[in-house]
């Protein structure tokens, strides 16, 4: 591992109970600017429950979580949008009614006398827009009137409108076709070259090979494994998803390649 | 959509000039987004067919009392888009504009207190009302549908409690409620200047905004849409103008109804709050996680249609010379709702525009108004209007179901 920068966000030891279930147990996690951490893990892992926890929906039981070095304490989303973390839901969170400016702007208007300022909402839209590649046909136009892929990647570009250091991605790409796919991931890739630090969340194996640096793997609620994606196959990235070299996945694997050999 | 990688980023930019306003026009009816066209349409037709029943419909003399007419309703109406913007619905004006009117009359003719405070009091007891039903609706977390219904019946009550012995109320002779019916501002300046006015600052504002967008490099109108936009209210407004001043002057009930409607249409368009409303219409759970407070913008809504029902009230109140225990009943709710979506404003929130109110129930009055002409009896009028409302949905649902297909909801 390459380990450049030191983290901008570091969680040690982190904890979370809901009720009889211990959803987080001693997680650690650190998260580098300039780099894209994958946060993989099965259903019901810990993912979101994690994520939640940075983003302020959940306040934590026990552990820490440091900003860059110092101990900070994330127990509203208004925190954690403070520190400088945004989180793009799974479910977008735009409102189909209004236009792409609106959505980018929504809940931080800009105003001028007190009146909401149009001409530099519409200015500093198409710079962001512009800045991270992004072309959509017009926008001015409702987000209804966009195509799944162009949602996700307003829905991306509205969490940079408050210039924060780390952005958190909840699987971006798991409702897009393979051309949207693409856009989403280079944009992914945009996002770390202007030195922000990503965590992306995903199923797909091949999304997380593709932009990911590094992939934090994790399994029953516990760490199961930071890799460096350079160095490792995916066969190994799934055997910590899934526990073990023997599992429902290489066992599939090995039938058909086995079946394969004997035709 | 299968343009998803333009080559141009501003495709959807109209061409320059005339040529691309009309192929802008016709790309929106394509996509089925009619705005008010079907509006204008329709009371074209009604003038045309009344007129032609009558021969008085478009005398000065009617159409002055259609504009004093649709005061109340038209007020009542504004509050209505507001709450249908949230997606929800208000079925209590009527009632409260009832009790409002109840309440001004009681305070200021059998208690002798001062007239305008009188009037004061009763629009802020329109706005607890409303307070009232949007606790219900946005902290507790009843249906607006409920919590109004249940006002409606509830502040019928009230009414009739307030009002006590007396089965009605006379306005007196100097109270400003009467005047609310019968003042015009006779000097035929008056229309005229605020013609002028209202021509000039609509141009005024759109010129400036484009310099602005011109400064910053966006994207502008070309003049020609300027001047043409600027042709267009002028002829509206001057022809109004013009017409008023045959008969009395301006009525001051078409001045306060102006007055409403232009704030609520800068509220609603030029402020965060107004942005806000759009944005909780169109998706209540996105605007919270942008860090809107949904309940205090619900809730707020429910009290400036609450205070605008109160004021609809009074010049109700006005037109039927005075409070009574059965004002604001009858079809009144439904024909305000039913101006509100007629005019263009959608029942499934997040879509539609303030001057919807004043179309709409400009439609409805001319219908009244034509029928009351032409001596038909109040039971053709319920079920053309009821016909109209219908209609008016149905284009409603049907432009929706268009601009899905179209890709814009």
């Amino acid at each position: 591992m390459t380990a450049t920068a030191a983290p901008v966000l570091a969680l040690r030891g982190v904890s979370k109970r809901f009720g009889a279930v211990q959803a987080l147990t001693d997680v650690d996690l650190e998260i580098r600017p300039g780099r894209v951490t994958a946060l993989v893990g099965d259903n019901g892992a810990g993912k979101s429950t994690l994520i939640k926890t940075i983003a302020g929906v959940h306040a934590i039981d026990s552990g820490t979580i440091s900003w860059k070095g110092k101990d900070v304490r994330v127990a509203r989303p208004a925190d954690a949008q403070d520190l400088g973390i945004a989180t793009v839901y799974q479910d977008l969170s735009l409102c189909d009614n209004l236009d792409v400016v609106a959505n980018l702007f929504l809940g931080r208007e800009v105003r001028r006398w007190g009146v909401l300022d149009q001409v530099t909402m519409e200015k500093r839209s198409r710079e962001l827009l512009d800045s991270l590649s992004i072309r959509i046909p017009s926008v001015r136009i409702p987000i209804a009137s966009l195509s799944g892929g162009q949602r996700q990647v307003v829905a991306i570009a509205r969490a940079l409108v408050g210039s924060p250091e780390v952005v958190i991605l909840d699987e971006p790409t798991a409702a897009l076709g393979v051309e949207q796919t693409a856009q989403v991931l280079d944009l992914v890739e945009r996002l770390r070259e202007q030195g922000l630090a990503v965590v992306l969340i995903s199923h797909s194996i091949a999304d997380v090979r593709a932009v990911a640096d590094e992939v934090a793997v994790l399994r029953l609620g516990r760490n199961n494994g930071v890799f460096d994606v350079a160095t490792t196959t995916g066969e190994d990235i799934i055997a910590a998803i899934t526990g073990a070299t023997d599992n429902a996945v290489t066992r599939r694997r090995t039938r058909k390649d086995g079946s394969d050999s004997h035709e | 959509m299968s343009k998803d990688l333009a080559p141009d980023p501003r495709l959807l930019v109209r061409e320059r000039g005339l040529a691309g306003y009309v192929e802008d026009f016709r790309r929106r009816l394509r996509g089925g987004e009619l705005g008010s066209l079907p509006v204008i349409i329709g009371m074209i037709v009604i003038a045309i067919v009344f007129e032609a029943q009558t021969g008085s419909f478009l005398t000065p003399r009617n159409l002055t009392n259609i504009s004093v007419y649709i005061a109340g309703p038209g007020i009542m109406a504004v509050g209505i888009v507001l709450v249908l913007l949230l997606g929800e619905i208000d079925l209590s004006v009527g009632s409260m504009a009832g009790l409002s009117a109840a309440l001004w009359a009681v305070l200021s003719v059998s208690n002798g207190v001062n007239d305008l405070v009188a009037i004061v009091l009763a629009i802020g007891a329109g706005a607890v009302v409303g307070s009232v039903h949007g606790f219900f609706f946005a902290k507790v977390g009843v249906p607006a549908f409920v919590v109004t219904l249940a006002g409606f019946l509830g502040w019928s009550g009230v009414q009739i409690w307030v009002m006590g012995d007396e089965g009605t109320i006379n306005i007196p002779r100097d109270s400003f409620v009467r005047d609310l019916n019968s003042f015009y501002f006779s000097d035929i300046a008056a229309a005229y200047v605020l013609a002028a006015v209202v021509t000039g600052g609509y141009v005024f504002a759109l010129w400036r905004q484009e310099r602005r967008r011109q400064a910053a490099g966006l994207p502008t109108r070309p003049t020609s849409e300027i001047a043409l936009r600027g042709a267009l209210v002028a002829a509206a407004a001057f022809i109004t103008a013009y017409t008023l001043n045959q008969h009395r002057g301006l009525p001051l009930a078409l001045v306060i109804f102006l007055v409403v409607l232009l704030l609520a249409d800068f509220m609603v368009r030029r402020t965060t709050y107004g942005r806000q409303i759009f944005a909780v219409g169109g998706n209540a759970e996105a605007a919270r996680r942008a860090g809107i407070n949904v309940d205090r913008v619900r809730l707020t809504v429910f009290v400036i249609g609450g205070a605008l029902a109160a004021l609809g009230g009074l010049f109700y109140a006005a037109q039927a010379g005075g409070a009574s225990k059965s004002l604001g009943s009858g079809n009144l709710l439904m024909n305000v709702i039913a101006a509100a979506v007629i005019g263009g404003t959608s029942l499934f929130g997040g879509r539609g525009w303030i001057w919807s109110a004043l179309l709409g129930t400009l439609v409805i009055q001319s219908i009244t108004t034509g029928l009351n002409l032409m001596g038909m009896s109040s039971e053709i009028q319920y079920m053309i209007t009821g016909a109209v409302l219908l209609l008016a949905v149905v284009l409603d649902s049907v432009s929706r179901q268009t601009q899905r297909s179209a890709g814009r909801t």
